[in-house]
């Protein structure tokens, strides 16, 4: 059994560690509440880039000649992963979601045959990945530097994909982020942003409309800010899900932590008990035997 | 209902501005500058750099945009952005800081031709500004 000394060194132990997992959760608290404003606040923007785009894609004549992040190189033999996950640890399951989600589909693919080319968003899944699929990670992107998920970010590795579209390095390429419904739920996605992918959303209105320049010019125009905008969207999500997530973890942490620390003072004081019954009995017989 | 619409401009991080007692607006379109008016036909359009002028009973208003997306429809126009700034926030420094970005980009010579003349566009707009 521990001596005195011992248990209450781990008493003092546990306590300090409960005052940092306590901290950590306000501060992701406060963090959480921004994270979520902003992913509301962004919705609108790629609300209306999808409508628009969707309107355009209605109106196009010429559907054989669409451009090709619409429509697709015609064949699907390289698959581009963009797994984005989070640059800090002790956010409980968040990053193992994303990144079970990624393995599942990566291991599909390569079961057909196809190839598989990855991009890491954020160190975490970096470093989760690469440890089997190492050499399929063509790039690592980290925004350690930036506080909150900004658009300028975001822009940069839509850029990078599509440029990588354009030289003809892939053909359907898939990002995976946790979608944010509420502080325990988070839901790990995988949406198919190239080809673009809008089976399902039938567009109510059937109205024309006039195009200044044609349909064609501005859809090669929006479809890269469309990539870009999706890109930020998960970014969005996925911070205020990273936030949710660190937040439950560390109530749960905060809570255990208590739980031991309320199970070692009982030992503590079972011990303490225990050897001041020993020393009386001790003294006790001391006397009697005289 | 007098000669007013609505118009709400977006950007990828919040919604920036929403009016619905606007009687006017002019953008920047790619073909050059687009004067919208209530019933006009639905559009979609999109711009390159310049200046969006809003006109209103509450006041005139004056945008500066790097590029976007108009979509006019049902007397909604819907104005995407990535790059916007209300020009009377906007003062002397934060202009030069531009307009020296857009010439550094504009004397790239690594870029398209469609970059090009965007950059160039934007040399431009800023330089009338000041």
């Amino acid at each position: 059994m521990a001596s005195l000394d011992d248990l209450k060194k781990r008493i003092a132990s546990v306590k300090s560690t409960q005052k940092i997992t306590k901290a950590m959760k306000m501060v992701a608290a406060a963090k959480l509440r921004r994270a979520q404003e902003s992913a509301e606040k962004g919705r609108p923007y790629s609300e209306k880039m999808n409508n628009v785009i969707l309107n355009l894609s209605n109106g196009i004549s010429d559907k054989e000649n669409a451009p090709k992040l619409l429509s697709g190189t015609g064949q699907e033999k390289t698959h581009l992963c963009v797994v984005m996950t989070s640059d800090r640890g002790l956010c409980g399951g968040f990053n193992s979601n994303i990144i079970k989600k990624a393995k599942s589909y990566f291991a599909k693919i390569l079961d057909e045959g196809k190839e598989l080319k990855i991009i890491t968003v954020g160190s975490k899944g970096n470093d989760q990945l690469k440890r089997v699929y190492g050499e399929k990670i063509i790039e690592n992107i980290s925004f350690k530097e930036s506080k909150n998920a900004n658009y300028f970010d975001a822009d940069k590795v839509g850029k990078m994909v599509i440029e990588k579209f354009e030289a003809g390095e892939f053909d359907v390429c898939t990002i995976f982020y946790n979608q944010f419904k509420n502080v325990i739920t988070q839901i790990p996605q995988a949406q198919q942003i190239i080809p673009l992918n809008n089976e399902g959303e039938e567009n109510s209105s059937e109205e024309s409309y006039e195009f200044e320049p044609d349909e064609d010019e501005i859809l090669s125009n929006l479809l890269p800010k469309n990539i870009s905008t999706q890109i930020f969207k998960a970014m969005l999500e996925n911070s205020a899900s990273e936030q949710g997530s660190r937040m439950s973890a560390m109530d749960n942490a905060t809570r255990n932590a208590g739980e031991m620390v309320d199970k070692l003072t009982i030992e503590y004081n079972r011990s303490r008990q225990a050897a001041i019954t020993k020393e009386l009995i001790e003294i006790i017989s001391g006397a009697e035997s005289l | 209902m007098s000669e007013e619409f609505k118009v709400e401009i977006v950007n990828p991080e919040k919604s920036f501005l929403v009016k619905d007692d606007v009687s006017e607006v002019v953008v920047p379109a790619f073909e050059g500058e687009m004067g919208i008016l209530k019933d006009h036909i639905s559009i979609i359009s999109f711009l390159k750099p310049g200046i969006i002028k809003i006109l209103s009973k509450s006041g005139d208003e004056n945008y500066y945009v790097e590029d976007g997306i108009v979509e006019f429809k049902n007397n909604n126009l819907s104005i995407l952005t990535s790059t916007i700034f209300n020009l009377a926030d906007m003062d002397k420094s934060k202009q030069q800081d531009l307009l020296k970005q857009a010439e550094e980009e504009a004397n790239k010579t690594d870029i398209n031709d469609q970059s090009k003349y965007l950059a160039d566009q934007k040399v431009e707009v800023l330089k009338t500004l000041n």
